[in-house]
């Protein structure tokens, strides 16, 4: 869709003019759309698109910038095309009751023409002049003309006639899209090309490896530059849009907000408390690690601050999904009935590559997430080689981080090969901004799940390789736990803590058991000390009694030297 | 073949183009020739009459279209091949038969 300030850019009288062709992306690759009053080849093999290019480029003709059109028909009859546009949402029935659109069918029935000499197709100059004389077209959609040749014999006078048209249309000034059936040696069977030379597109529906995908290439369009890759184009009930790839650049403004994991532990390992707002995270991890479970999460907290969020289920089917979850306490589905949570499920092999991107671009238009989740990104591998897939999930990325959407994706990794598939991981890990691995830790008979994040741009973050429990109320990330040989997880933890706490109770014993042996000890020495004391009284006293007797005895017996001095 | 009905004609043409004065000169002399008094002619000039052309589903100028008997057939050209005419009209088969008897 053009935007009003590059509409300015193309109104300078010395550059071409162009046409809004009303088909998402197309005016981007065609910088403006379509050449203004000029007719437009649009060519493809069956099936490809070319009708509903048209019938879409008049009816948004109409709706979003008021130029009435002419759609003439050489194949499908008037009620046939009303039918199948409706079902692409184009109510033309309606559009040509306000006049605005006119649609006129011309039935070429070889078995009741004859040709008995020299004519001219002035019949159809003035059939299509009259239509658009009569509502005013602006644009004009011939489907497909190359049918004339095989109502009429006499090639010469239609090639004649058609350059005529073609001719005759230019000077009426009407934005015209003549669409033509891809010829073998060249665009058109009937080489149009040859006279519909301002500008070809050229519409592709490829099969490679059972995967089919609509491409679109401008050929050439002259007096313009245009994107000249070959770009991948949707049609579902909104129509055609294109997705201009290489118009993605990486100037996008970045966020300094921090959302929350959706786990209160798993945030306390990033120094800042989360992931940052709009980067993307890569949770990489071997089979049945609860990647899922941590996506889960996060969806959970993105919807639980209001925020929209996007899950693509390559596994699951959105039923199964949400079972799955409310059987650790997440309910998904109620964000789903909330029209917060949208989750999408296909396989992978649906389609290619391209259309997977094609399809989240325009989910990412319509419905607005604030997140992301792709589970598992790895899956997307299986349709496209090394090179696709690389360049598949740098777009993605960029349109991710463009529109500030946080992204999170999950890949399956294998448990051998140093734990990293390289094709995607090689090609992803320079592009994420978190990198958290979740794996099996394996020894003495069990796996246990071990967490660890192997990067965080722009913020500081644990290196602990931390060890989760699935719980029914959730995951818990459980407590660094080191023994003698290192990192300690399920039953070794508990053996572990079992052998710690008996090592307590045992040393606790001990300390008691010398408590009470001091404690005899001393009452031993007390009592030592008692009957030592005892003794030494003992011998106190009998020094006492002899020292008593023998005072008595000096009284009884007069001292000599008493009576001498008498 | 012959359902005895009368012929009815449509001839489309654009003004007094070569052409268009070719073929109306050329149907006149042909029903006078093999079917007098058997026929109507209608001559419509296609600038006046732009809405009859989705009608008949008109593209080539001049065209004559047989309305009846029979299927409906057009002719695209100057009606200048007479045995053509003749043969897509379903008149020839009648002609040659009568000129055997």
């Amino acid at each position: 869709m053009i935007k009003k300030s590059e509409k300015h850019r193309f109104s300078s009288p010395t550059v071409l003019e162009k046409s809004p062709s009303g088909i998402a992306g197309l005016d981007e690759i065609t910088e403006g759309g379509l050449p203004k009053g000029r007719p437009t080849l649009i060519c493809g093999g069956a099936g490809c698109g070319k009708t509903l290019f048209g019938m879409q480029f008049l009816v948004k003709g109409i709706t979003e910038y008021n130029e009435p059109g002419v759609f003439m028909s050489f194949e499908e009859p008037t009620e046939d095309l009303e039918k199948n546009m409706i079902s692409l949402g184009f109510d033309i029935k309606k559009l040509a009751a306000q006049k605005k659109l006119k649609i006129d069918h011309v039935m070429v029935e070889r078995s009741e023409i004859e040709e008995t000499g020299e004519y001219d197709l002035e019949g159809l100059f003035i059939r299509l002049g009259h239509a658009i004389d009569s509502i005013g077209a602006k644009r004009v959609v011939l489907d497909t003309i190359e049918s004339l040749f095989a109502g009429l014999t006499n090639t010469s006078i239609l090639r004649a006639e058609l350059r005529r048209l073609f001719h005759w249309l230019k000077h009426k000034g009407v934005t015209a899209i003549i669409t033509g059936e891809r010829g073998e040696s060249s665009f058109t069977r009937q080489g149009l090309e040859e006279y519909v030379s301002d500008c070809v597109i050229l519409l592709d529906f490829r099969v490679i490896d059972q995967i089919s995908t609509r491409r679109l290439r401008i050929v050439k369009y002259r007096g313009s530059t245009h994107g000249t890759n070959e770009y991948p184009f949707l049609i579902d009930e909104q129509g055609v849009s294109v997705f201009p790839i290489t118009s993605l650049r990486l100037d996008h403004e970045v966020s300094d907000k921090i959302v929350s994991t959706g786990i209160k532990k798993l945030d306390d390992m990033f120094s800042r408390g989360g992931y940052f707002q709009g980067s993307s995270i890569l949770i990489s991890g071997t089979a049945g690690t609860a990647k899922t479970t941590l996506a889960s999460y996060f969806a959970q907290e993105t919807c639980q601050r209001g925020g929209k969020t996007l899950f693509f289920a390559f596994e699951e089917s959105p039923n199964q999904l949400i079972r799955n979850m409310s059987s650790i306490g997440i309910d998904l589905k109620a964000y789903v009935d909330k029209g917060l949570l949208q989750i999408h499920s296909s396989r992978p092999t649906l389609y290619g590559l391209e259309m997977h991107l094609l399809t989240l671009n325009k989910l990412i238009k319509d419905f607005k997430p604030k997140s992301v989740i792709i589970d598992p990104i790895s899956n997307l591998v299986s349709i496209g080689n090394e090179r696709e897939v690389s360049s598949f999930l740098v777009r993605l990325i960029d349109l991710l981080k463009v529109n500030n959407i946080t992204a999170l994706f999950t890949s399956l990794t294998q448990q051998n090969i140093n734990a990293f598939n390289e094709q995607t991981e090689e090609s992803i890990s320079s592009l994420v901004d978190t990198w958290i691995t979740v794996r099996d830790v394996e020894g003495i008979g069990e796996r246990n799940r071990g967490l660890f994040i192997l990067k965080a741009r722009g913020m500081g973050h644990s290196n602990q390789v931390r060890e989760f429990l699935i719980k029914d109320e959730g995951i818990d990330l459980l407590e660094l736990e080191i023994g003698p040989e290192g990192m300690l997880t399920g039953s070794a933890r508990g053996e572990f803590q079992k052998t710690q706490s008996v090592q307590k109770l045992r040393k606790q014993k001990q300390v008691e058991s010398k408590d009470r042996e001091i404690e005899r000890k001393r009452k031993i020495l007390d009592a030592n000390i008692h009957a030592m004391q005892t003794e030494f009284e003992s011998v106190v006293e009998e020094l006492n009694k002899l020292e008593i007797e023998e005072q008595e005895l000096k009284k009884k017996i007069p001292s000599p030297l008493k009576s001498k001095k008498r | 073949m012959r359902t005895g009905g009368i012929y009815r004609f449509k001839l489309f043409v654009t003004g007094m183009s070569i052409t268009s004065v070719r073929a109306i000169e050329n149907i006149k002399r042909i029903c006078e020739k093999y079917i007098p008094n058997n026929y109507e002619l209608e001559i419509i000039d296609i600038h006046k009459n732009p809405t009859t052309l989705t009608e008949y589903d008109i593209i080539a100028c001049p065209t004559l279209v047989k309305l009846s008997p029979g299927d409906l057939k057009k002719m695209l050209g100057d009606l200048s091949n007479e045995d053509k005419v003749l043969s897509g009209l379903g008149i020839l088969k009648e002609g040659r038969e009568r000129n055997i008897n």
